[in-house]
C-alpha cells in the first residue's frame, strides 16, 4: 500500500523530460465526461503544439462500429492535480475524420460566435456558478442522509457547518485547491441549500474559455469523488419534493455593461432575452421542467421575469450594480447539467448578435 | 498543520459509527485479546497491507489535494467568509479567491449572501452584506488561507437585527469605555453528541454514565470523552491566532471547556466566534455533533455555560477591589437586562444547582461558586484583579454579553438611592 501510494506520486521529472497528457472530452449523453492518457516527449503549454488523437466512438454512443474512429482537437491544457509534475489535462473537442464537428460537440459553434469581432469586441465576461449534488454509491441517496428516510427541513444547511449539516466538505474543499493548482479561475465554493448539495463558482473568465474551465472543473470534481467512493450528480432535481434543485447560474457581463451607464445596456440585453426564453429554455438543459417551478428560489419555466436582488426571477440583477449602474447580470434559468458552451454562447448570440 | 485532525481519517461518507465512541468498548471487551477495535467498516490507518489497497491507496490522494500548498503555483489565495445565521447561534461561511495575500480586514472586499435562505431576509430582496471585521490563519486550508469574522448589513448600510457586534463596537468604540481597556476572559463550555442519536458522546444509547465526580478534568476511556477533538481544536485556535488560554474537560462526562483570553474589547467577540466556528468544523470532520445548549441533559446533570471574567485598568490597579465593588453594584440593579441577554433557554441551567446561582436572584462571593458573580481569594487578597460573571449561558452572543458589562459598568449610572438600596442588600461598602 505505501509502495502503490509512492508509485501513484512519484516525481518522473527527475528521471525522464517525458509528460502525461490526459486528453479529456464529452461523451454521446453531452454530459459523461471521457479520458485517455497518452505520453509526450516533453512538456507542452500551448494547445496548438499538442497532437491531434483519436478515440472509438462507437463505445460512447457518438460513431457506428464501421466507422468508429472520432478525432479529437485539443483546446485547452491545465495542470494535472492527480499526477503533478509537468504532466497536464487537455480539454478536447470531436470531430469526424473528415473535420466536420461531431453533433455533440457545442464547442465548435461556440468558438464560432466568440470569434465574431461584434462579440469579440464586447469581451464578454461568464461567471458560471455549478450546482451539485453528492450521493452514496449504490443505493444512489445523497450523502449524509439517512437511508430509507430523509434529513430535517431546508434551513440549517445552507453554508452550514457541523456533522450533522455539512455532508462531504472533503470532496468540495480538495476540489477547491485542485482547481487552483489546474490553473482553473475557480472563484469559491459554498455549501447549498439542499444537504449533501455544494455550488463551486468558475470565473470571469472571457468568452470560449469559460466552458473549457467549467469542463475541466466538472472532471476534477468527478475524479475527486472517484477517489472518495461517492457519486457526483448533475442532475436539475434530485430529489422531488420540498428540496431545491440544482442550477448553473449564469453572472454574464460585457465591456458596455461594465462602463459607465452599462445599465442601460443591461437592461436591453434582458429584454432581448426575454423575446428568445423558449428557445434558451430548451438549450438550458435536460429535465429543467422538475426544477423551474416557481419555487425553492426558482422562476417558473414557462415565465420570463427579472429583478433586483430577486432570488425567485429568471434574471437576477444585484443591488450593487443597480446602484452603481454598471455591472452584470444573472441569467438563473439553466440546469446543473447545462452544456456551457451553449449557454455562454447562446448568451452572446441573443445579446450582442440579434 | 491542515492535517486531518482526527486520529483515524473521518470521512463523512463513511456512514458506519465513529471510531471516537469508546462508548461500545466495555472494559469487558477492553480486557479481551485484541487491543484494536474490530469493528467493520470503521476506517483507521493501519500499517497492515489491506485488502482493498486501492482504497487506502487513493484515501491519501484526497489528503494529498487537502494538504496541497499551491502557493508555489498560484499567489492566489482563498479566504473564507463567516457570519452569523438567522438563529444568532447557527454559523455559517462560503468561501471566495483573493488575488494574493491580505493582512488587515480593510483589504478585503465586502460580499453577500443569500438571506433568504438562512432567516434573515425575503426572496425577492435577498442580499445581506458581509463586511469583513477580523482576519485569521486557515488551519483547514494552511499556506496564506484565512478565515474572516464579519457581520451582517442591509444593502443600505443597516445592521441586520441579528447583528449584535455592531452595538458592541459601538460601545467599545465610546472614549469612556476605550480608556478603561476593559479586559475579557471567556470559558466556553459545550457538549459532544453521538450523531443521528444526539446523545452525549461516551453515554450508553438507551443508558446513563455513572454520576457525576470522576469526570471533572478527568483521564481515562471511562471518564474522558472526545480528547481528541479538544485538543485539536486548542492546536487549531493557536495556528488561527486567537487568544486561546487554557482547555479542561468539564463535570458532565462529554462536556468541555475552553477558555479564550484576555482580550480587549471587541476582539473577545470575534474569537470566540472564530473559535466557534473552529470547533464545529472539527467536530464535522470527527463525525460528531456540537452543541451550545446550555442545559443539554435535564436532571442531575451540570448545564454548560459561558463564564465571562472581566477587568478594567482601575480594576486591575491599586485600590481596584472597591472599583469592583462598585461595578458588582451596578451589575445587581440591572440583573433582569442582562439575564435577558445571556442566552436562550438559561434558564432551565440557572437553578441554583449544579454550581449555578437561580435565575431570579442576584449574588455574588469570593470564591463562591453558586453565586452570580464570583471574585477570586487572590482579588480579594491583592485588593485588585477582575471578577467573574457566572450567569451567562453557553449559547450567549459574545458581543452582547461583553458590550452589555462594559455599558452597566463603565456608561451607565443608577440613582444614588437605588445604589444605596442595593448597596445595603449586597452587603457592599461603596
Amino acid at each position: 500500500m505505501a509502495l502503490l501510494n509512492d508509485l501513484i506520486n512519484l516525481n518522473l521529472t527527475d528521471f525522464t523530460t517525458k509528460i502525461v497528457a490526459e486528453y479529456i472530452w464529452i461523451g454521446g449523453s453531452g454530459m459523461d465526461l471521457r479520458s485517455k492518457a497518452r505520453t509526450l516527449p516533453e512538456p507542452v503549454s500551448d494547445p496548438k503544439k499538442l497532437p491531434k488523437w483519436n478515440y472509438d466512438g462507437s463505445s460512447t454512443g457518438q460513431a457506428p462500429g464501421e466507422d468508429s474512429e472520432v478525432i479529437i482537437h485539443p483546446q485547452a491544457i491545465f495542470k494535472d492535480p492527480f499526477r503533478g509534475g509537468n504532466n497536464i489535462l487537455v480539454i478536447c473537442d470531436a470531430y469526424t475524420p473528415a473535420g466536420e464537428p461531431i453533433p455533440t460537440n457545442k464547442r465548435h459553434a461556440a468558438a464560432k460566435i466568440f470569434s465574431h469581432p461584434k462579440v469579440e469586441k464586447e469581451i464578454p465576461w461568464y461567471g458560471l456558478e455549478q450546482e451539485y449534488t453528492l450521493l452514496q454509491k449504490d443505493i444512489n441517496w445523497p450523502l449524509g442522509w439517512p437511508q430509507g428516510g430523509f434529513p430535517g427541513p431546508q434551513g440549517p444547511y445552507y453554508c452550514g457547518i457541523g456533522a450533522d449539516k455539512a455532508f462531504g466538505r472533503d470532496i468540495v474543499d480538495a476540489h477547491y485547491k485542485a482547481c487552483l493548482y489546474a490553473g482553473i479561475n475557480i472563484s469559491g465554493i459554498n455549501g447549498e441549500v439542499m444537504p449533501g448539495q455544494w455550488e463551486f463558482q468558475v470565473g470571469p473568465s472571457v468568452g470560449i474559455s469559460a466552458g473549457d474551465e467549467l469542463w475541466a472543473a466538472r472532471y476534477i470534481l468527478e475524479r475527486i469523488t472517484e477517489i472518495a467512493g461517492v457519486v457526483v450528480s448533475f442532475d436539475p432535481k434530485p430529489i422531488p419534493g420540498d428540496w431545491n434543485g440544482a442550477g448553473a447560474h449564469t453572472n454574464y457581463s460585457t465591456k458596455s455593461m461594465r462602463e459607465e451607464g452599462g445599465y442601460k445596456i443591461i437592461k436591453k440585453a434582458i429584454e432581448k432575452l426575454g423575446l428568445r426564453h423558449k428557445e434558451h429554455i430548451a438549450a438550458y438543459g435536460e429535465g429543467n421542467e422538475r426544477r423551474l417551478t416557481g419555487r425553492h428560489e426558482t422562476a417558473d419555466i414557462n415565465t420570463f421575469k427579472w429583478g433586483v436582488a430577486n432570488r425567485g426571477a429568471s434574471i437576477r440583477v444585484g443591488r450593487d450594480t443597480e446602484k452603481e449602474g454598471r455591472g452584470y447580470f444573472e441569467d438563473r434559468r439553466p440546469a446543473s447539467n447545462m452544456d456551457p458552451y451553449v449557454v455562454t454562447s447562446m448568451i452572446a448570440e441573443t445579446t450582442i448578435l440579434l | 498543520m491542515a492535517q486531518c485532525l482526527a486520529p483515524s481519517v473521518q470521512w463523512q461518507m463513511r456512514l458506519t459509527k465513529n471510531a471516537m465512541e469508546p462508548s461500545s468498548m466495555t472494559s469487558k471487551m477492553w480486557n479481551s485479546f485484541s487491543l484494536k477495535p474490530s469493528r467493520k467498516g470503521a476506517l483507521k490507518t493501519s500499517t497492515k497491507f489491506r485488502i482493498c489497497a486501492s482504497a487506502s491507496g487513493t484515501i491519501n490522494r484526497m489528503e494529498d489535494l487537502l494538504n496541497l500548498d499551491v502557493s508555489p503555483y498560484t499567489d492566489k489565495i482563498i479566504a473564507e467568509y463567516i457570519w452569523i445565521g438567522g438563529s444568532g447561534t447557527d454559523v455559517r461561511s462560503k468561501s471566495r479567491t483573493l488575488s494574493k495575500p491580505v493582512e488587515h480586514p480593510s483589504e478585503l472586499p465586502k460580499w453577500n449572501y443569500d438571506g433568504s435562505s438562512t432567516g434573515q431576509a425575503p426572496g425577492e430582496d435577498s442580499e445581506v452584506i458581509l463586511y469583513p471585521q477580523a482576519i485569521f490563519k486557515d488551519p483547514f486550508r494552511g499556506g496564506n488561507n484565512i478565515l474572516v469574522i464579519c457581520d451582517a448589513y442591509t444593502p443600505q448600510g443597516e445592521p441586520i437585527p441579528t447583528n449584535k457586534r455592531a452595538k458592541a463596537a459601538e460601545i467599545f468604540s465610546d472614549s469612556k469605555v476605550v480608556a478603561q481597556v476593559p479586559w475579557f476572559g471567556i470559558e466556553q463550555e459545550y457538549t459532544l453528541l453521538q450523531p443521528d442519536v444526539k446523545w452525549p458522546l461516551g453515554w450508553p444509547v438507551g443508558g446513563y454514565p455513572g454520576p457525576q465526580g470522576p469526570y471533572y478534568c478527568g483521564a481515562g476511556a471511562d471518564k474522558s470523552f472526545g480528547r481528541d477533538i479538544s485538543d485539536a481544536h486548542y492546536k487549531a485556535c493557536l495556528y488561527a491566532g486567537i487568544n486561546i488560554s487554557g482547555t479542561n474537560g468539564e463535570v458532565m462526562p462529554g462536556q468541555w471547556e475552553f477558555q479564550v483570553g484576555p482580550s480587549v474589547g471587541i476582539e473577545a467577540g470575534d474569537h470566540i466566534w472564530c473559535a466557534r466556528y473552529l470547533l464545529e468544523r472539527i467536530t464535522e470532520q470527527a463525525g460528531v455533533v456540537l452543541t451550545l445548549d446550555p442545559k443539554p441533559i435535564e436532571g442531575d446533570w451540570n448545564g454548560a455555560g459561558c463564564h465571562t471574567n472581566y477587568s478594567t485598568l482601575p480594576m486591575r490597579e491599586d485600590g481596584g477591589f472597591e472599583v469592583i465593588k462598585k461595578a458588582i453594584l451596578n451589575l445587581s440593579l440591572r440583573h433582569t437586562e442582562h439575564i435577558s441577554a445571556y442566552g436562550e433557554g438559561n434558564e432551565r441551567r440557572l437553578t441554583g444547582k449544579h454550581e449555578t446561582a437561580s435565575i431570579t436572584q442576584f449574588s455574588w462571593g469570593v470564591a463562591n461558586r453558586g453565586c452570580s458573580i464570583r471574585v477570586g481569594r487572590d482579588t480579594e487578597k491583592e485588593g485588585k484583579g477582575y471578577l467573574e460573571d457566572r450567569r451567562p449561558a453557553s449559547n450567549m452572543d459574545p458581543y452582547t454579553v461583553t458590550g452589555l458589562l462594559a455599558e452597566t459598568t463603565i456608561l451607565w449610572e443608577p440613582t444614588l438611592e437605588a445604589e444605596a438600596l442595593a448597596a445595603q442588600k449586597l452587603a457592599l461598602n461603596v
